[in-house]
């Protein structure tokens, strides 16, 4: 369990296709919170993640853990990835192929650590019965659920997830999601998960700090992000995308797709124009009339 | 046909390898992972031995290890080595003329991994030495062996640099390569034949090997 805060207070160059870009990012992030980084690609979240776990050292700047310097820069400390209590899992997944999921799992014991976590794992992501195959011979799911079980070895105190669900389809989604939250119900780590999806966010952040250009640009809950408001209201607030959108007499109709099902919704003529295919919004059911909102 | 010079050319091939697969193995991890600015020169260095003409390389090996000359005098007297006409000598030599051929496929290889590999044993608390010998190396079989296979072939096929640095001693550096040269001069060309033969079969036998073996590596790594 974690009850350790994490801050972090970087600067660093970021070579991307619009040429270099300072990233310049101030987080604090509570102990046992998940919080997501999002935003648009090369905004430099890969390389916060990267610098929080030590893979890269800031040009300058403090990752502090509690009382706990990572790195320093004006202090000259650095200290390496395999020292920080961090778990890593990759976009690629990087199972290291010549092992099977059993020793993939048993290769980040440390040493003298117990194997019963192994197997502990191996059962909470329910590959028990995988455990003698090699990665190649995994679906892309299960291939994620071994990253993230050994990812999960060392009882790390924070862990850091690189778009880890992106290449998945959305109901095997849907069950990581289920799966990151029971784990991190029971080993409360903290948790950064970069992430372009924001029913994702909806669904597993505490936080969510979008970070555009180099910089935070953005930072609240989700609600507070993405509806602009301080205090979310107690009206249910459902997520939908739409899917297509087709004149009715005299309004429109509104093909959408929430909670994982296929809606039709009545809309003012108004939005004509912002309601196109593939854009997120949010669904406000109040009392007299469904108020919909766009987002990003 | 004398089994000597056959006999004389899988020693030093054998020897050859090893010893630049101890040596490769290092240089290739660097090579292939540091950030060093003067890489480019060192490996301009280590490929000098694929453009030089041999002669070339044997000539200055040949002055750089004659006893009349200052490094070639330390050596035996500080050493008791003598790299001139000798079966070290040829050792060294084809170290050093082998090297790329040892050092490029490894580097490749190891440059053709996913960083993430590396970087996902090091968040899992394993040192760079662990993570070498333990995710690394297990992960470039294929490489490993083109490596070994490439550099033992191209030490049985010299012929320019172990003819200026060992000349033609019978039993101690008159390898096959060297033999076929004499029989042919002598216009025995039976005996030529012999040798060719022998190095033909063996070093066509040896590359199929290895690659069945490859492909059986390819296809565990990558099931159809």
């Amino acid at each position: 369990m974690s009850d350790t805060p994490l801050d972090i207070s970087i600067r660093h160059n970021l070579n991307t296709a619009q040429g270099v870009i300072s990233l310049e990012v101030a987080l604090a992030v509570q102990p046992g919170t998940i919080l997501a980084l999002t935003g648009p690609s090369g905004a430099g979240k890969t390389t916060l993640l990267r610098i929080v776990a030590g893979l890269i050292q800031p040009q300058a700047g403090l990752v502090r853990h509690g009382s706990e310097v990572w790195t320093d820069t004006t202090g000259r400390v650095f200290r390496a990835p395999q020292r920080r209590p961090v778990g890593f899992v990759f976009q690629d997944y990087a199972l290291f192929p010549h092992l099977t999921v059993r020793q993939n799992l048993t290769f980040a014991l440390d040493k003298g650590q117990e194997e019963a976590i192994v197997d502990e794992l191996l059962r909470a992501v329910e590959l028990t019965e995988l455990a003698g195959q090699k990665p190649a011979q995994l679906s892309g799911g299960q291939q994620q659920r071994v990253a993230l079980a050994r990812a999960l070895v060392r009882k790390p105190q924070v862990l850091l997830l690189d778009e880890p669900l992106a290449a998945l389809d959305r109901d095997m989604r849907y069950r990581m999601q289920d799966l990151l939250l029971d784990l991190h119900r029971r080993y409360r780590f903290t948790m950064i998960l970069v992430t372009h999806d924001l029913a994702e966010i909806f669904r597993l952040a505490d936080r969510v700090a979008r970070i555009e250009g180099g910089r935070v640009a953005q930072e609240g809950s989700p609600g507070e992000v993405y509806t602009h408001r301080q205090e979310l209201s107690q009206e249910p607030l459902l997520y939908g995308e739409v899917l297509s959108v087709e004149a009715n007499g005299g309004g429109l109709v509104v093909l959408a797709l929430i909670q994982q099902q296929v809606r039709r919704l009545r809309v003012p003529q108004a939005l004509a124009t912002q309601l196109t295919p593939g854009r997120s919004f949010l669904l406000r059911y109040s009392l007299e009339t469904p108020m919909i909102e766009l987002i990003d | 046909m004398d089994p000597e010079p056959l006999w004389l050319t899988l020693r030093l091939a054998t020897l050859t390898t090893l010893i630049l697969f101890v040596i490769a193995l290092p240089l290739a991890y660097w090579l292939a992972f540091t950030r060093f600015r003067g890489r480019s020169i060192i490996e301009a260095i280590i490929g000098m031995p694929l453009v030089l003409p041999p002669s070339v390389l044997g000539f200055y090996l040949l002055l750089a290890f004659s006893p009349s000359r200052a490094f070639g005098q330390w050596l035996e007297s500080a050493l008791g080595l003598r790299l001139v006409f000798s079966f070290q000598g040829l050792v060294v030599a084809s170290v050093i003329y082998s090297l790329p051929f040892m050092i490029y496929p490894l580097q490749a290889g190891l440059q053709s991994l996913p960083p993430s590999l590396r970087e996902a044993s090091y968040t899992l608390g394993k040192s760079a030495w662990t993570t070498f010998f333990r995710v690394l190396l297990p992960n470039s079989k294929s490489a490993i062996l083109t490596a070994l296979v490439l550099t033992f072939a191209h030490t049985v096929g010299e012929f320019g640099v172990v003819l200026m640095i060992g000349g033609n001693i019978p039993g101690v550096t008159k390898v096959a390569s060297v033999a076929i040269y004499n029989e042919v001069e002598a216009l025995n060309y039976d005996a030529a034949n012999q040798y060719a033969l022998v190095l033909f079969v063996v070093t066509f036998l040896i590359l199929s090997i290895i690659y069945t073996i490859n492909n059986r590596l390819l296809r565990v790594r990558y099931p159809a």
